[in-house]
């Protein structure tokens, strides 16, 4: 059990951010990153990180978290500024890589003071009016939550298959470990879907 | 104590070589309050249980649940009768504990404050409360077996049927969830391979080659399914 993925980011707290209402937070997630991809200039790239740092202190969001997500988007980030440097120049690569952090510094910020439960009740609330259409919105968030529950797991299965490649000294050759990886990928949504049955969750 | 009937039910599977039978038709009445199932690795003792709840459906015969069949009326069923498996791991869906309790009482309780509440005195019963926000990956196993028992039974199921639920678990916490699930006011259907669990029912099936081949007062259907191995 390792990584950054392992562990769930959310921490609950009573600052400001953890009691502003989910759609005031996601709406202005998205009103923000929004601004730093249409804003094209170097001074605004500072201001929009120096934004996403200033919500982090808010939220009092504790620096290990901020520097997971912070190391996660870096390997990104430096990938697409070397090629942009390469393209147009040193100035626009700088201006990427600050945009990025800045994005992903404030995903992270409201998903450590957003519970999944929080944003499940939200995503009912909106998807509501489309039941009339035959949309099921408990269904909808259910689905949501999967995906997010289902990284960690498949994190984990992929650590566990790795070590038992190892164990048999396959480790170096691809094909030992991709495809034992899949095949328990693929039992372990069956498991997951049986229990998801058993629990009556999504029976209506 | 609910009323659970197997009418002549049995499971087949097809395969290239032929049909293979994982459980013979099989004709039983449970209404004792703790059943339990022992038998080999393969037996169909697993198929037994999963057909209780409509995880598998009979290819031939009927489950009933208080009179409703587990195949037609599933949904109903699986309101009354919640199942545990061996992993908790598979079972457990969401990041953290109490998001977990929350997510079986989401049918229950549309309000998310007091949803949150009744899921926090459910953790508090099981004692992992203190564990409310921890990411259920950095449980023990055996609290991780508690949390998927504890999120089964927050929904408030007449029956519940467990699935080996003691097999990856230390001596501790084998005792710790054996006694939660045989202190149960539910009746309990427990598939194990824990001899001292099952003597401890009221109940036990033998399952052998896919047919119950024991059945009756718990110790001595243990000694028949011991003196069956060791011959």
């Amino acid at each position: 059990m390792s990584g950054a993925v392992t562990v769930g980011v959310y921490r609950p707290g009573e600052t400001l951010l953890h009691r502003l209402p989910v759609g005031v937070k996601l709406a202005a997630l998205a009103l923000f990153s929004l601004s730093v991809v249409l804003v094209r200039s170097m001074p605004a790239s500072w201001v929009w990180l120096g934004l996403a740092l200033l919500a982090a202190l808010v939220a009092r969001t504790d620096l290990a978290t901020l520097l997971r997500a912070a190391r996660m988007i870096l390997v990104l980030a430096l990938v697409v500024s070397a090629f942009q440097w390469w393209i147009d120049g040193p100035a626009k690569a700088v201006e990427t890589l600050v945009d990025l952090l800045a994005l992903a510094l404030a995903a992270i910020v409201l998903s450590s003071t957003t519970s999944v439960n929080a944003m499940l009740d939200a995503i009912v609330r909106w998807v509501g009016p489309l039941r009339r259409v035959g949309v099921d919105p408990e269904r909808v968030a259910l689905t949501f939550s999967m995906a997010i529950g289902a990284l960690p797991g498949t994190v984990t299965l992929a650590l566990e298959t790795r070590d038992a490649a190892r164990a048999r000294g396959l480790g170096g050759h691809p094909r030992a470990y991709v495809t034992p990886f899949v095949v328990r990928v693929v039992a372990r949504a069956h498991e997951t879907g049986d229990a998801l049955h058993a629990r009556g969750l999504g029976d209506d | 104590m609910p009323l659970i009937e197997l009418d002549a039910a049995g499971v087949a599977v097809a395969t290239p070589d032929g049909d293979r039978v994982l459980l013979e038709p099989t004709t039983l009445t449970l209404t004792e309050h703790r059943v339990a199932v022992v038998g080999a690795n393969g037996s169909g003792k697993s198929t037994l249980a999963r057909m209780l709840n409509g995880l598998v459906a009979p290819t031939t015969g009927a489950v009933r649940v208080d009179g409703l069949d587990v195949a037609k009326q599933g949904s109903a069923v699986r309101r009354k009768v919640a199942f545990s498996f061996t992993d908790p791991a598979a079972q457990l869906v969401m990041p953290t504990c109490v998001e977990d309790i929350e997510l079986s009482l989401r049918r229950r309780e549309r309000r998310a404050g007091r949803r949150r509440e009744l899921a926090l005195a459910v953790l508090e019963r099981y004692g992992l409360v203190d564990k409310a926000d921890v990411s259920v990956h950095s449980l023990s196993g055996g609290q991780r077996q508690l949390l998927a028992l504890a999120g089964v039974l927050a929904t408030d199921p007449d029956v519940l049927v467990a699935d080996e639920p003691t097999t990856l678990l230390d001596l501790a916490n084998t005792r710790r969830v054996g006694d939660l699930l045989l202190g149960l006011e539910q009746q309990l259907v427990l598939v194990t391979h824990d001899l001292d669990l099952a003597r401890r029912c009221d109940r036990v099936l033998v399952v052998e080659d896919a047919r119950v081949v024991h059945d009756g007062a718990a110790d001595a259907a243990v000694a028949a399914y011991e003196a069956s191995v060791l011959g």
